[in-house]
């Protein structure tokens, strides 16, 4: 924590967890869809689907997705730039259960080139995220640093691999996690990092043999 | 995410050993943990004052609410005051009270505000240092460094209470914006460390138990009112403790009762829309015409 969380963020209103939160939620997902996206169904859950068109937080999701920050005076006519740029959305209420944060979303997103994404999270408080999330792994980052996500095999020597590439590349692992469906079978790296990643460092880590993906997420504003 | 505790008694008693005054405490000592130049810091807060100084005047249009229950109010005021020789709220708290409702205002139409700490209190930290600015001459040099001080206070009671309504209520929002306020006045005004203290102590001790329950779960009712309770509460405290009048309980205390207060209060106060003024039998008829359903 720093004064400047305190004294902000800039951001259109009225509510730091509803409406800068959801801004951010819409950023990440985007990034991990990593191509602009051409449809989003968007499921809402608890004080998200309650009160959200009240907060404009349906608004703020579609931003995000459009890479708008927290503090565009856009914001309001979101949805008439969404239909200007060909992006189509739906919104619809889900029941995650009585276990997920109440400002939660999910995101089903399409490209325009055809690659999709599902993406969860929510909106934890004072704007800040955690996604939960991504194509059925079951994760957790918060999109505050510049961050990795690999899908790989999961083998003896793909974190050392991985871990090895960075550090050569002069890029400092923040926080690390690995996330798995079964032992033996695809896995997943969330590293937060402290340098910025740039393309030839995706593409240094995408080259490595048991790495099947590899997004990027710029840390959000 | 737990905090490390901070301590406003321990800055204030380093301030006094050290005879710097608290804002150039608070200044030095910001800049060390962010690791920037004192001007760096207060040129970023300078540009938060655009963004204030343009949520007054977009409020102050009068723009209508996201859910349609406020807006206009600002502008209603100042009409007022405008039409009279005198004010029982006088040129300054009048002009405060005003611009809190302005900003409140403008946030619940979608307007670019500084969340100060919070969206929800954004009203009142602009209201406290314009009405310095137009009544008091203050500079936006000197006003860059109340809000480092008013930054600082907050982050102490971050660490020890919470600023999110959902954690401690209202208290936590309004309560910790009018304190930060009124310690960043009292420090603009000339007081002592001790002074800043006192001021935030008995902000919070006058807001204790102050809950969140908006109607129809929006920053609308009763927030934008509040905004403008808090600065009246923030400049009765600053005054108070400028004229040297002491609170009993220590300043660290009362943030922990804050903290202990929040804890207590029941889960349908802490902005779930569940309780308090949100399911009286209008504030549930209003939710159920602006959703079109009951929450």
């Amino acid at each position: 924590m720093n004064i400047f969380d305190i004294i902000g963020p800039v951001m259109v209103g009225p509510s730091s967890s509803h409406t800068a939160g959801a801004v951010r939620l819409g950023n990440v997902a985007c990034a991990i869809l990593g191509e602009p996206v051409a449809e989003a169904v968007i499921g809402l859950h608890g004080s998200f689907a309650q009160t959200g068109r009240g907060h404009g937080t349906d608004l703020a999701l579609v931003a995000g997705l459009m890479g708008w920050t927290t503090d565009d005076l856009r914001i309001p006519q979101a949805f008439a730039y969404a239909q200007e740029m060909g992006l189509k959305y739906s919104f619809k209420t889900i029941n995650a259960g009585e276990a997920a944060h109440p400002n939660f979303v999910k995101f089903h997103l399409t490209g325009r080139k055809g690659s999709e994404s599902q993406v969860a999270g929510a909106s934890v408080g004072g704007g800040r995220v955690v996604i939960s999330e991504v194509d059925g792994f079951s994760l957790e980052f918060t999109g505050e640093f510049p961050t990795i996500l690999t899908l790989h095999e999961d083998r003896p020597g793909a974190v050392a691999e991985v871990t090895g590439i960075l550090s050569k590349r002069g890029v400092n692992i923040a926080q690390m996690r690995v996330f798995r469906r079964n032992k033996g079978g695809l896995a997943s790296m969330v590293l937060e990092t402290d340098q910025p990643v740039d393309d030839s460092d995706i593409a240094a880590v995408a080259g490595l043999p048991m790495i099947r993906a590899v997004r990027r997420i710029n840390a959000i504003s | 995410m737990a905090l490390a505790k901070l301590s406003l008694e321990e800055w204030i008693q380093a301030a006094a050993e050290q005879a710097v005054s608290f804002t150039d405490f608070c200044v030095d000592f910001q800049r060390r943990e962010l690791d920037l130049t004192a001007e760096e810091v207060l040129a970023r807060m300078e540009a938060m004052f655009a963004v204030m100084e343009e949520s007054i005047a977009v409020g102050l249009k009068g723009p209508r609410s996201k859910g349609g229950l406020v807006g206009g109010d600002g502008q209603k005021l100042q009409r007022y005051l405008a039409g009279k020789q005198q004010s029982m709220l006088g040129d300054f708290i009048g002009k405060a009270v005003v611009y809190s409702m302005a900003v409140g205002e403008a946030n619940a139409a979608m307007g670019r505000i500084v969340a100060a700490p919070t969206a929800g209190s954004s009203g009142v930290l602009p209201a406290v240092l314009f009405a310095l600015k137009e009544e008091y001459g203050v500079n936006s040099h000197d006003l860059a460094k109340a809000l480092v001080v008013a930054g600082a206070i907050g982050m102490v009671i971050a660490s020890r209470a919470s600023l999110a309504g959902a954690a401690g209520g209202c208290q936590a929002e309004c309560g910790s914006a009018g304190a930060m306020a009124a310690g960043a006045m009292v420090a603009l005004l000339g007081g002592t460390p001790a002074q800043v203290g006192n001021a935030v102590a008995i902000t919070i001790k006058n807001m204790l138990g102050l809950v969140c329950d908006p109607v129809a779960g929006l920053v609308e009712v009763p927030c934008v009112k509040r905004n403008a309770g808090a600065v009246a509460q923030a400049i009765v405290a600053a005054e108070m403790a400028l004229a040297g009048i002491e609170s009993v309980i220590p300043v660290d205390e009362v943030i922990d009762a804050m903290e202990s207060v929040g804890q207590s209060m029941h889960c349908s106060l802490k902005e779930t829309a569940q309780g308090g003024l949100a399911v009286t039998p209008t504030a549930l008829a209003l939710t159920e015409k602006i959703f079109g359903k009951k929450l």
